[in-house]
């Protein structure tokens, strides 16, 4: 990767040495099409063993490859999102044996990838380059069955070609994350984005969405790049964050101690919550890349792309963007999460028609976190005017809320049907004056300064009205009543 | 009454008209093989059954007023490299030994509904490599006009039992010459066609990107008809051509006045045996006879064809053939781990030949030589489709010798792979280029085996070229 | 042509040592004397391809496939399955609707 290692040991390290953490991801992604990506048996998950198979995905002889469509379709929009260059490519052999590779290769993509040069911008502005994002074929599965549990002692292996050919977007991004918790924002807005343009569920636990760390430290302050490692069999976004964070912390260790870090491949075990090597460099396969003979050039018609382009749904960052505008006040975290969560265009369209944005916020934020259901906006913006205008409780307006998400309706009729009525301000300004009569000490040392008695007298209010009352309106008839 | 050897155009006429029965033909035929298969050794299987009861259907068809196709009742051998269902294809490896396809070849398809009767799978060199058919893993065939020699290869079965009257009509594959050299060699017809002008689908791979199929006939008009039926764009095959194919049968009679044709120079010189030599030029004549404009054509990269054919084939074949694996089909040598019982089971079922190739491939693709090799051959490539490119705009058609020599001896070359691999040296790099050629017997060397003329035509020149192969024919 | 071809440049380009790498990489078991074969077999072929070191190609484009063409694409529409048992029948060993294989080594724990 780069000429100038830190291979040295010892080499400008002493004990007070703060040492910087360099790490770049490689993800693939499932891409949601129907059929595999040179094949026509199905791309679904699950299944019995062995039956999405076709000559094609088991590598029979005299069987050829003939490219999806769609899977091109669904690559060029991940690409464009990413702001890569999308453009001719070439699909390459990658040799090598395995029970679960069918043909003996796997057909990808070498050194002429369908996207190259893009990047991706993290929540908090920074931006990480994408040097390509190629598709290529999934393998089966082989799974391990009895024996000691130690492979090589003794069992056997079963391989299931059901997911042989599905195809993948791999999106290699430059080593320019900085810390584990930015390897998760990243991964967590390439997720956003492949949702966003409907090019994969992106479901870690299921597998359709993985990701590879090569993990290096260096002295702050230095350009070279250490050794790096890669690591494999990370399958959430927290099980990934401890996986560097170890990873790092043990090349720490290493050169500290004067030892040198090895390229390896290592895996991550979440029991343990370690790394352990799988295969050093000197083992790594010598994988003899050439071009696929049995498929011509892709090249994309640029008319095609640029229709692909204007298709393109909003991006997480944009619909941030725009969530933020409308909603200035707001925690960039909670913006996040609604984008994240597809609830932006409902809260637009709810404060666009007159809910407060930050009531709007907060409701999407804690209480839809299951969904909408039912709600519309139109009703979630006419709830927010309802409570701001003291119709509602903050509780009363939960339990609105989530019979609107159940079964849809207007708030006002729900608020009717649930008893809620607005307590009109004249009834609640007897109430308060008939307490402050029947309180008189109380209200004496609320009069002389004792603020903390106001909790006092809004839970006496909310008790002769079983809880009814706005508590904010109760605060304020209390302050009106005070002597000037 | 027509006789039962006849061409596959006489016989498919005959049983279109009711005049003899497609079981008749069909029983002929395997008589034939009854008789002679134990010398010649043609064929890996004999499908007896198969054809019989395919041949009722034909009758059965004919009997209801239907019409078969053009290939009506005749009798087709395959090489047992194109995959047919149910029917055991092998590629003569042991490694696939057993191996019956789910599915058929697109060609096989298209025989079928031409009305065909298969009737066999034919032997060859294991996996299409080599060029006397003496590399099979199961035995050795003969060519029918001379019972020591070799017939050719890799298409050696298809080619035997053609000449032999097994068949009227043979497929075979040619990845460097493997249809025309044994059509050379046993005195048939033997056709090339354009790359992607043949689907592949279920053609088992030797060298994708030089792999096709065609047929071997005894009449230049039978190539002709056979063509025709076989050569379509198929979406099974992404090197398909997809503009449909122009008749060849039809302008088979068109002869050959005002066409331009160059003999090539560098494909006729030292190495050429003077009776092969001999044969061209009275084929030259003939062609001019008729009306050709003859010259001497030169395509000066053509002599690197076989260096850069020994590059690249290998290289492709060694990444088609690791999928025979021990896993999924074919042979299974037991051992203690998956790796240990992939290298137990393909060092015990490929053959010496295939090991050659798979380690000359391998090593060509490895870390450091991509460049220096494969890369270096698919730059060669390019520059021999320059020289013909050049070569075109001066001439229509372009000929040469087929094979360096008649057929050789039964293990004359088996000990030298190089010697062998010379046999290929006119034939190859029209495989490297995509265009179409053919082999047409033309008389007999001093040995009275068969000697065959290659003409070779621009890319999609099919028409043209079985225009000049049946002038050539005619003249004999 | 065919002089030029015959001629072998005697020097020698795979040691047996290359020999049993490249059939590590190609999954074959080589006897020693197949191997001393092969490196001889093989170098010879090398130095006869070695001919193509002498012409001026480096400017050249490569040839991947004879015609310059673009792929075609297929629809993403659900077409022809094989049929499981059939496949399965054709397999060395099988269990359970998979295929059974020994061992494979070299994976994590
Ligand atoms: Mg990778
Ligand atoms: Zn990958």
């Amino acid at each position: 990767m780069t000429a100038d290692r830190l291979d040295v040991p010892g080499l400008g390290v002493s004990a007070d040495t703060e040492w910087e953490i360099v790490v770049g991801l490689e993800v693939h992604a499932e891409l949601a099409t129907q059929t595999k990506l040179f094949s026509a048996s199905s791309n679904r998950f699950g299944g019995e063993p062995n039956t999405h198979i076709d000559s094609v995905s088991l590598g029979l002889p005299g069987s050829l490859p003939v490219v999806n469509q769609k899977a091109v379709e669904l690559a060029i929009r991940v690409g464009l999102a990413l702001n890569c260059t999308v453009g001719p490519s070439v699909f390459a052999r990658k040799n090598y044996f395995y029970p679960d590779m069918p043909k003996g290769y796997q057909i990808s993509q070498y050194d002429q990838p369908i996207n190259t040069n893009g990047w991706l911008e993290l929540p908090g502005g920074k931006r990480i380059g994408i040097e390509r994002a190629h598709l290529e074929e999934d393998t089966g599965k082989t799974t391990h069955i009895g024996g000691s549990g130690r492979i090589h002692e003794a069992g056997y292996s079963l391989v299931d070609y059901n997911r042989a050919g599905v195809p993948l977007i791999e999106i290699v991004g430059r080593p320019e994350l900085r810390s584990a918790q930015e390897a998760r924002q990243y991964v967590a807005e390439l997720r956003a984005i492949l949702v966003a343009v409907r090019a994969s569920d992106g479901k870690m636990e299921e597998g359709s969405l993985r990701v590879d760390c090569n993990v290096s430290v260096r002295p702050m302050g230095s350009e070279a790049l250490g050794t790096r490692c890669e690591i494999k069999n990370v399958n959430s976004l927290r099980s990934m964050g401890r996986a560097i964070d170890y990873e790092a912390r043990r090349q720490i260790e290493l050169l500290m101690s004067g030892e040198l870090v090895a390229q390896q491949t290592r895996h991550w075990n979440e029991d343990d919550g370690c790394t352990h090597a799988l295969r050093s460099k000197e083992e790594d396969y010598d994988y003899r890349y050439f071009p696929e003979p049995d498929l011509l050039p892709l090249d994309p018609d640029p008319e095609w792309v640029e229709e692909i382009r204007q298709r393109l749904p909003a991006l997480p960052r944009d619909r941030r963007l725009e969530l933020a505008k409308a909603a200035p006040s707001v925690d960039v975290d909670h913006i996040a999460l609604v984008v994240e969560r597809s609830m932006d265009t409902l809260t637009l369209v709810a404060i666009d028609e007159g809910g407060a944005p930050e009531r709007v916020m907060t409701h999407v934020v804690h209480n839809l976190a299951e969904g909408s259901g039912e709600l519309t906006a139109g009703a979630l913006a006419e709830m927010v005017q309802m409570e701001e205008a003291g119709e509602l409780t903050a509780t009363q307006a939960k339990k609105v809320l989530s019979t609107l998400v159940d079964g849809g309706g207007s708030p006002r009729q729900v608020a009717q049907t649930l008893g809620f009525e607005a307590i009109q301000s004249s009834e609640l300004a007897s109430i308060v004056d008939g307490l402050i009569a029947q309180y008189s000490d109380e209200w004496s040392r609320y009069c002389a300064g004792e603020t903390k008695l106001t909790g006092f007298f809004v839970g006496q209010v909310m008790k002769a009205t079983q809880g009814r009352a706005d508590g904010k309106v109760v605060t304020q008839l209390l302050h009106s009543r005070l002597e000037p | 009454m027509i006789q039962p050897f006849g061409t596959a155009t006489d016989i498919a006429a005959a049983v279109r008209s009711g005049q003899i029965s497609a079981s008749f033909v069909v029983d002929q035929h395997l008589g034939q093989i009854a008789q002679l298969e134990d010398e010649i050794c043609a064929f890996n299987i004999v499908t007896v059954e198969q054809a019989r009861s395919r041949a009722n259907e034909i009758d059965a068809q004919i009997a209801a007023g239907e019409d078969p196709g053009p290939l009506a009742g005749v009798p087709v051998a395959l090489k047992d490299n194109l995959c047919t269902r149910g029917i055991p294809t092998t590629c003569s490896s042991r490694i696939l030994e057993g191996w019956k396809p789910p599915y058929d070849a697109t060609v096989v398809e298209l025989l079928h509904q031409a009305g065909a009767v298969i009737i066999g799978k034919t032997n060859m060199d294991e996996f299409a490599m080599g060029s006397s058919t003496e590399n099979s893993a199961f035995r050795p065939t003969r060519n029918p006009h001379n019972l020591s020699r070799v017939p050719g290869g890799s298409s050696g079965g298809s080619a035997a039992a053609v000449a032999a009257g097994f068949t009227p009509i043979a497929l075979g594959s040619d990845t460097g010459g493997s249809i025309r050299q044994p059509a050379a060699l046993c005195g048939v017809v033997g056709v090339k066609p354009t790359y992607g002008r043949v689907s592949r689908y279920g053609l088992v791979a030797f060298a994708s990107s030089l792999d096709q199929i065609g047929p071997f006939t005894k009449t230049v008009a039978d190539a002709a008809l056979v063509t025709d039926v076989i050569a379509r764009p198929d979406g099974r095959d992404s090197t398909s051509i997809s503009e449909p194919a122009q008749s060849t049968a039809r302008v088979l009679h068109e002869g050959v006045a005002g066409l331009r044709v160059g003999v090539v120079a560098e494909l006729c010189g030292e190495g050429i045996d003077s009776d092969v030599a001999a044969r061209l030029q009275e084929a030259v004549a003939a062609l001019e006879e008729a009306g050709a404009q003859i010259g001497q054509a030169s395509v000066p990269a053509a002599i690197y064809g076989l260096s850069a054919y020994y590059l690249i084939a290998p290289a492709e074949a060694s990444s088609n053939l690791a999928r025979y694996d021990g896993v999924r089909y074919g042979l299974r040598v037991a051992a203690n781990s998956s790796p240990a019982m992939n290298i137990a089971t393909r060092s015990a079922g490929f053959g010496e030949e295939v090991k050659r190739r798979i380690m000359l491939g391998t090593y060509a693709l490895s870390a450091g030589y991509y460049d220096a090799y494969y890369g270096k051959a698919q730059k060669v490539r390019t520059l021999i489709i320059q020289d013909f490119a050049q070569a075109w705009e001066e001439f229509d058609l372009l000929l040469s010798p087929t094979s360096p020599t008649t057929a050789f001896l039964l293990g004359e070359r088996t000990a030298d792979p190089m010697a062998m691999y010379m046999s290929d040296v006119c034939t190859v790099p029209v495989n490297l280029t995509g265009q179409t050629a053919m082999s047409v017997p033309y008389g007999c060397g001093d040995d009275g085996l068969p000697v065959g003329v290659q003409i070779m035509a621009p890319a999609l020149g099919e028409p043209v070229m079985f225009r000049a192969a049946a002038v050539l024919e005619a003249s004999l | 042509m065919a002089v030029r071809w015959l001629v072998a440049m005697g020097q020698k380009r795979i040691t047996k040592h290359d020999c049993a790498h490249v059939a590590a990489l190609a999954r074959l078991q080589l006897t020693d004397k197949e191997l001393e074969r092969f490196s001889v077999q093989l170098g010879e072929l090398l130095d006869h391809v070695a001919e193509v070191e002498s012409l001026d190609i480096a400017d050249l484009a490569p040839t991947m496939h004879p015609f310059e063409l673009f792929t075609p694409m297929r629809l993403d529409e659900p077409g022809e399955v094989l049929d499981s048992e059939e496949v399965l029948s054709q397999a060395p060993h099988f269990e359970n609707g998979q295929f059974r294989v020994p061992p494979v080594l070299g994976e994590a724990l």
